[in-house]
C-alpha cells in the first residue's frame, strides 16, 4: 500500500470511529451483521453486483468478456460461474447495443448493469444514453423509465494505450435524466452500487481504476446504500474546502496532510455524486472556510469545477475570500504515460494550487 | 465471391483460398503468385522480422520498457502479405495489433516502439509513407477508409486504393455496417481485411455473430468478399492483390470494394494484459498452429531451393540487429512536457498558452521529480 492509500484509509477509519462527525458518510446496515470482509475497491464492485444479483433475479450484467473471462479488471469475477451465462451476459462487441439493449430490457422489468470496457469505448453507445435513456422518463411522463446501470472504468495513471485514460464525466453531468456517481473507496464502491441498481433511472457509475487496487477497507457482506446524491467529508478543516471525487481523492487528501504542516487546514469533500450534485454539502463547507480548490483529472475548460465555482459564487458569495481554484487536466488530450504525470494533478500541484487560494 | 476472371479460387475443403498446404508444399492446382526469388525472400525476411519483433515486444513489456503490447504472432503472415500487395501510394488503415503491416509499409521500427513506451511521435506520419497512426476504438477506421477511398474517385486519383485493417469482433459495431454499406453505394476503391483471428478478447467467434462467415455480411451491402487463409501468405498476398487491382481498375461488371475474411488465429493473448487460459483451452489452436506462417512460407521456399542455410543466417543476423537499433533508438526519446500543449490545434490557443506557461512555472518551482509523485 502507497503512503496515499494509507492515508486514505486512515482517514476512512477514523470517520468509521467517529459517527457522530459524519454519520452520513458511513451507514451501517440494518441488519447489524458483522460480517466483513478486506476487499479493494474492484472487489467491493463485484461483492455489489454478488449481492444485488443474490437478492433480485431481475438484476443481470451484461458487456463484452465479462463472463467467462470475469471482465478486462476482474470487475465480474466468478460471477458467469454462480449466475450463469443468462444473468451474466458476453455480448457481441458492440456499445450501442449493450445500452440499447439495456434500456430494452429495463423497459421489460429487467434490471440490467451494462459494462463499458474503457469510458473512451463508450461512444458508439453515446447516442442510447443522451437521445433515449436519460429521456424515456421524461418523454413517457414517468410511465416508462430506464433502471439501468453503466458501469465504466474512467481516469488516467496506469501507463495504459490510448483512449484507455480519459476523464469525461461532464459529457453525462450536462445531460438531464443521467445520474452520475464515483467512489472514492471500497466501502462506497459497494454502497453506491447498491443504490445505482436500485434507483429507477439511469445511473453511470464511473469506477476510478487508477485505485481499484490501491487500498484495501473494511466491506460489509450484507447489502447496504448509500444515498445517492451526498457527498462525503473525507477530512475536516476550517481555512480552506477541496472539492473532488474518484481517483483525485488520495493526492488531495495527501496534499492537505502536507499543508497541516504548514498550518492550513484544510477540508476535502469526497462529491462521490456528480449528478445530482451535494449542493448543500458544497456550500456549507465553503460558508465555512471561505475558500475553494476543485481537483479534477478531466480537461479544466467545461469540466466540473467550472460549475462547483459557479454555484459556489451563487449560493455563497458573500462567504467568499479568494477566487476558486481549478486545478484540473489541461485543456489538451490526455498524453501517452510519458507525459501523464504532467498532465494529472499531483499532490504538488494541488498543494501550489492551495497556496494561492490561501494568499489571495 | 469474386471469381475466376479476378484471379481468385476457391480450392480449398475449408471454403477458403489457399496455395500452401500446412507444409508448405504448393496445392495442385493453385497458382503461385508471379513474385521473384527476391521478391519472396523479401516477403519472408518481413515474416521472420515480425515474429522476432513480437517475442522481444512481449519480452520488453514483462521487464517494464514498455507499456501493454498487443501481440501478432500467428497473424503476422496475413499482415506482411497484405502490405506487400499494396501500390506504394495505396493508403494503410490499422488497428493496434497492425505492427507488421505497418512496418511493411513504410513505417519504422522504432516508430512502432516509440507509442508503447510513452511517445505520441510514434504517431506522426513521415511525408513519403501512407499509414494512418493505429486505431483503438474498434472499427471507427472502417468508415474514414471508406472515406478515403471516395475521395480519391472523385478526384480521380485512379491509381489510389485504402486497405483497412479489422477483426472479427469488430463486425458486431456498426461503424463496420456503416462503412461496408457506403463502400457498396459508391463504390470506391478500398479493400476491406478482417482479420477474423477466432477471439475478440475471450468472446469466440462463434458467439460474436450467428453468420455463417464474416464474408457473407458483405453480401447484405452488394459487395464482393472472398475467404482466405490468413496463415497462407502467399494466398493472402494473392486475394489482396486481386483485389487492389480491382479497387483500381475494376473490369466490366466488376465493382470496387471488397471484404476479405482473412481467417487466422490469434497464437497469443490478446494485450499483455490479457491471459487466455482464463477463457480458451490451451490445445484449441493445434489446427492453427500446425500452419504457421512463419513455417510454410519457409517450407515452400526451402524446397523451391530459394532459401538456404546461408541465406537464413544472413536473415536472422540482419532481423536481430534491426530489432536492436529499433529499440536503442525508440529508448533514447526523451519526453518534454511542453508537448502536452502542442497540436491540439492548428495555432495554440491563449489558455493553452497559459496552461504550459504554469506548467513550466511549477516544473521550475519544485523540480520534474515532484510531478511523479503520486502515480508510482
Amino acid at each position: 500500500m502507497s503512503s496515499y492509500a494509507e492515508t486514505l484509509a486512515e482517514n476512512v477509519e477514523e470517520q468509521a470511529e467517529s459517527e457522530d462527525s459524519a454519520p452520513e458518510t458511513r451507514e451501517k446496515p440494518e441488519d447489524s451483521s458483522d460480517s466483513v470482509d478486506e476487499l479493494t475497491l474492484v472487489e467491493a464492485i463485484c461483492d455489489g453486483l454478488y449481492t444485488e444479483m443474490s437478492q433480485d433475479e431481475r438484476v443481470m450484467a451484461l458487456g463484452e468478456d465479462i463472463g467467462r473471462n470475469g471482465g478486462v479488471f476482474r470487475a465480474t469475477d466468478a460471477l458467469y460461474e454462480e449466475f450463469g451465462e443468462h444473468r451474466v451476459v458476453d455480448t457481441p462487441l458492440a456499445e450501442s447495443g449493450i445500452i440499447g439493449a439495456s434500456i430494452g430490457l429495463g423497459l421489460s422489468g429487467m434490471r440490467p448493469v451494462a459494462e463499458i470496457q474503457f469510458m473512451g469505448f463508450l461512444y458508439p453507445g453515446f447516442d442510447q444514453l443522451v437521445s433515449q435513456a436519460s429521456r424515456i422518463r421524461s418523454r413517457s411522463h414517468s410511465q416508462l423509465s430506464a433502471p439501468i446501470v453503466v458501469r465504466m472504468p474512467y481516469g488516467g495513471g496506469i501507463r495504459a494505450p490510448e483512449h484507455h485514460s480519459e476523464s469525461k464525466e461532464a459529457f453525462f453531468v450536462h445531460e438531464p435524466g443521467l445520474k452520475v456517481v464515483t467512489p472514492s473507496t471500497p466501502y462506497d464502491a459497494k454502497g453506491l452500487l447498491t443504490a445505482a441498481i436500485r434507483d429507477p433511472d439511469p445511473v453511470i457509475f464511473l469506477e476510478p481504476k487508477l485505485i481499484y487496487r490501491a487500498f484495501r477497507e473494511e466491506v460489509p457482506q450484507e447489502s447496504y446504500e448509500i444515498e445517492l446524491g451526498e457527498a462525503s467529508i473525507r477530512r475536516e478543516g476550517s481555512d480552506v474546502s477541496v472539492f473532488t471525487w474518484g481517483a483525485m481523492t488520495r493526492p488531495s487528501l495527501i496534499a492537505a496532510e502536507e499543508l497541516a504542516e504548514d498550518g492550513i487546514d484544510c477540508e476535502v469533500v469526497d462529491l462521490r455524486s456528480l449528478s445530482p450534485l451535494d449542493i448543500d454539502t458544497i456550500v456549507d463547507s465553503f460558508e465555512k472556510t471561505g475558500r475553494g480548490v476543485v481537483v479534477h483529472e478531466a480537461p479544466k475548460t467545461g469540466g466540473l469545477g467550472a460549475e462547483i465555482a459557479a454555484t459556489i459564487q451563487e449560493e455563497a458569495m458573500l462567504h467568499q475570500e479568494a477566487p476558486v481554484k481549478r486545478i484540473g487536466g489541461y485543456d489538451a488530450h490526455i498524453p501517452l504515460h510519458a507525459l501523464e504525470d504532467y498532465y494529472l494533478p499531483q499532490a504538488v500541484r494541488i498543494q501550489d494550487g492551495i497556496h494561492d487560494v490561501m494568499e489571495f | 465471391m469474386i471469381h475466376a476472371q479476378s484471379g481468385l479460387h476457391e480450392q480449398d475443403e475449408h471454403d477458403r483460398l489457399q496455395i500452401l498446404d500446412a507444409d508448405g508444399n504448393v496445392h495442385p492446382h493453385a497458382t503461385v503468385p508471379d513474385l521473384s526469388d527476391e521478391e519472396m525472400l523479401a516477403m519472408y525476411e518481413a515474416l521472420v522480422l515480425a515474429r522476432q519483433f513480437d517475442q522481444r515486444a512481449i519480452s520488453l513489456q514483462r521487464q517494464g520498457r514498455i507499456a501493454t503490447y498487443a501481440p501478432m504472432t500467428g497473424q503476422e503472415g496475413s499482415q506482411v502479405a497484405t502490405s506487400y500487395a499494396l501500390d506504394e501510394q495505396d493508403w494503410l488503415f490499422p488497428t493496434y495489433r497492425d505492427h507488421a503491416a505497418k512496418h511493411v509499409h513504410g513505417r519504422s521500427l522504432s516508430s512502432l516502439l516509440a507509442p508503447l513506451r510513452g511517445h505520441r511521435e510514434g504517431y506522426a506520419i513521415p511525408d513519403d509513407v501512407n499509414v494512418m497512426p493505429e486505431y483503438i476504438p474498434i472499427a471507427t477506421q472502417i468508415p474514414q477508409a471508406m472515406g478515403m477511398a471516395w475521395g480519391y474517385k472523385l478526384q480521380e486519383q485512379n491509381d489510389r486504393a485504402v486497405l483497412c485493417h479489422f477483426g472479427d469482433g469488430a463486425t458486431s459495431e456498426g461503424d463496420f455496417h456503416e462503412g461496408i454499406n457506403f463502400a457498396g453505394v459508391f463504390d470506391v476503391p478500398a479493400v476491406f481485411v478482417c482479420n477474423n483471428n477466432q477471439w475478440a478478447i475471450s468472446t469466440p467467434r462463434e458467439r460474436q455473430t450467428k453468420s455463417e462467415t464474416l464474408a457473407s455480411k458483405a453480401d447484405a451491402y452488394g459487395v464482393d468478399s472472398i475467404r482466405v487463409d490468413g496463415l497462407d501468405p502467399l494466398a493472402v498476398y494473392q486475394a489482396t492483390r486481386a483485389a487492389i487491382r480491382k479497387a483500381k481498375d475494376p473490369g466490366p461488371g466488376e465493382s470496387r470494394p471488397t471484404l476479405i475474411e482473412s481467417i487466422q488465429y490469434r497464437f497469443g493473448a490478446h494485450t499483455t494484459s490479457d491471459d487466455p487460459s482464463v477463457y480458451r483451452p490451451e490445445d484449441e489452436p493445434e489446427y492453427y498452429r500446425k500452419r504457421d506462417p512463419v513455417d510454410r512460407l519457409r517450407g515452400y521456399l526451402e524446397s523451391e531451393d530459394i532459401l538456404t542455410d546461408e541465406r537464413q543466417a544472413a536473415i536472422d543476423s540482419r532481423v536481430e540487429d534491426r530489432i536492436e537499433a529499433a529499440i536503442d533508438e525508440a529508448e533514447s526519446l526523451e519526453a518534454d512536457p511542453d508537448d502536452i500543449f502542442n497540436h491540439v490545434y492548428d495555432e495554440m490557443s491563449d489558455r493553452l498558452k497559459t496552461q504550459r506557461d504554469e506548467l513550466r512555472e511549477l516544473r521550475e518551482k519544485y523540480g520534474d521529480d515532484a510531478f511523479s509523485e503520486v502515480l508510482e
